[in-house]
This record gives structure tokens, C-alpha cells and sequence, in this order.
């Protein structure tokens, strides 16, 4: 979890010049740190390049708008990262 | 190529899927409204222009990724360089190759070359969505064919 979070702190303080000091597990990409969707689309970019994924934000998005799944779900930093590393582990599965 | 409709490219000339690669080609016309004010007596092709043709270009490797089914749109341009003047009757060459495929959008990097000499590129954010209409897959079918995209080749 905290190399996965230090990874996404990182991408995230480079992609949106927010400092680093100002992201915690805890904050929630939209509201707290103000990052909006294309800002997203290149953080989504520099995490599946880091992680050798595909982020699958079409069907997270899918969720989201049909109340399968919440927001925070997706965009608080520590669940990004739960979902990051079920999809590296599936991935080396 | 007709600027005033933003038809902007002429032919698809390598439509390679497997390796996230096209080119398409196109003249810039002699004529258009657009000259008529970039720039009176001194006709240029707008740099913006030139981004579009860039589009065009990812739109199509998009389309072909998505075998015609979704519609790709312009999301975003980084490291955007317009080099050199782009004239009328001048034949360019635009290149497109993938650079990531993410879900629901792309990455790609782009060049347009005159004669093999660089004159602008770009890395471009795109992303797809599904036909607002239904006709529209039809038009674009049909813009792809004219365009010289063998579109019997897809899946």
C-alpha cells in the first residue's frame, strides 16, 4: 500500500504541480486536490505506464454514473491505490 | 483538402492497426476563405490547422482501434510545435503512431513532414465515445472510404 501510495503521490504531485506534502492517503483527488478529468486522463496515462496496467476508468466511470459504485470508491488516494494493486496482482496472477 | 469544411486530409495512405500506425496525406489548396484572412496577400496554413490535421490522422488510427464502432474526439496537445511555414500547393505528409491505449482514450505522438522536412508535431490526448447519432457512423464510413481506408480489412 505505501509504495503503491508513494508511486501515486509522486505521479500525481508531477502530472497536477501540487505538492507533495499535500497529498495524503486520505484525500479525494477531485475535491481535495482539485484535479479535474483531463488532468486525471494524464495521471491515468503515467500509472499504467508505471504499473503495467490499464487503468479501466471507462467502466469505473460506468459504475460511478450508474450507482454501482461511489465516487470515493475510485478517487479517494488509498482506495486508487487498493484498486491499483488488485489490478498489478490479477495482472502477475 | 478542403480547410473551409475541415476536410483536411486527402488520402489515408498506411492504415496499420497492428502496429498503431498511419499516415494520410494531403495538398494544401491553392485557394480558400481561409487565406483571405491568414493572412491577406501572404496565404499561410494556420498552425491550428496543422493540429487539426493531426487529429484527423489519430482519429483514424482511433477509428480503425475501435474497428468504426466509437467516435474519437480531440481531448489534448502537448509538446505542440509548428516548425516551419505550411504554404499553398504544398504536399504534407502526416504520420501518427500509438503511443498508449488506455480505457477510453489514447495517447498518441505526431508528425507532418513537407518534402521529409519536419514542419509540425505533436503528442495528442484522445479520447472515444459512443455515436451521438446513428447516421454518423455511417458519414464517417463513408469519409473513411473516400479517404481511401479499406475498411473490408476490419473486423
Amino acid at each position: 500500500m505505501s509504495s503503491t501510495f508513494d508511486v501515486v503521490s509522486q505521479v500525481i504531485s508531477e502530472t497536477s504541480e501540487i505538492p507533495l506534502d499535500q497529498i495524503t492517503p486520505e484525500s479525494h483527488a477531485i475535491d481535495d486536490l482539485g484535479i479535474d478529468s483531463l488532468d486525471f486522463l494524464d495521471i491515468v496515462f503515467a500509472l499504467d505506464k508505471k504499473f503495467g496496467i490499464k487503468i479501466p476508468l471507462e467502466s469505473w466511470t460506468e459504475e460511478v454514473n450508474e450507482g454501482r459504485a461511489s465516487v470515493e470508491d475510485y478517487f479517494v488516494l488509498k482506495n486508487l491505490c487498493a484498486r491499483i494493486d488488485e489490478l498489478v496482482a490479477a495482472k502477475d496472477a | 483538402m478542403r480547410l473551409e469544411y475541415f476536410d483536411i486530409i486527402d488520402t489515408v495512405d498506411v492504415f496499420d492497426l497492428e502496429n498503431g500506425h498511419v499516415e494520410a496525406s494531403s495538398t494544401i489548396p491553392e485557394e480558400s476563405p481561409v487565406f483571405e484572412g491568414h493572412f491577406p496577400g501572404y496565404p499561410v496554413m494556420p498552425g491550428v490547422l496543422l493540429l487539426e490535421m493531426m487529429n484527423h490522422t489519430a482519429g483514424y488510427l482511433l477509428l480503425g482501434l475501435n474497428n468504426f464502432g466509437r467516435l474519437p474526439f480531440f481531448a489534448g496537445a502537448k509538446k505542440v510545435k509548428i516548425r516551419s511555414f505550411a504554404l499553398p500547393g504544398m504536399l504534407m505528409k502526416s504520420v501518427c503512431d500509438l503511443v498508449h491505449d488506455g480505457s477510453g482514450f489514447c495517447i498518441t505522438r505526431n508528425e507532418i513532414r513537407v518534402d521529409g522536412k519536419l514542419i509540425a508535431d505533436a503528442e495528442l490526448t484522445m479520447m472515444v465515445m459512443d455515436f451521438p447519432s446513428p447516421e454518423l457512423p455511417v458519414l464517417v464510413r463513408e469519409r473513411a472510404r473516400q479517404h481511401g481506408v479499406e475498411l473490408g480489412t476490419l473486423t
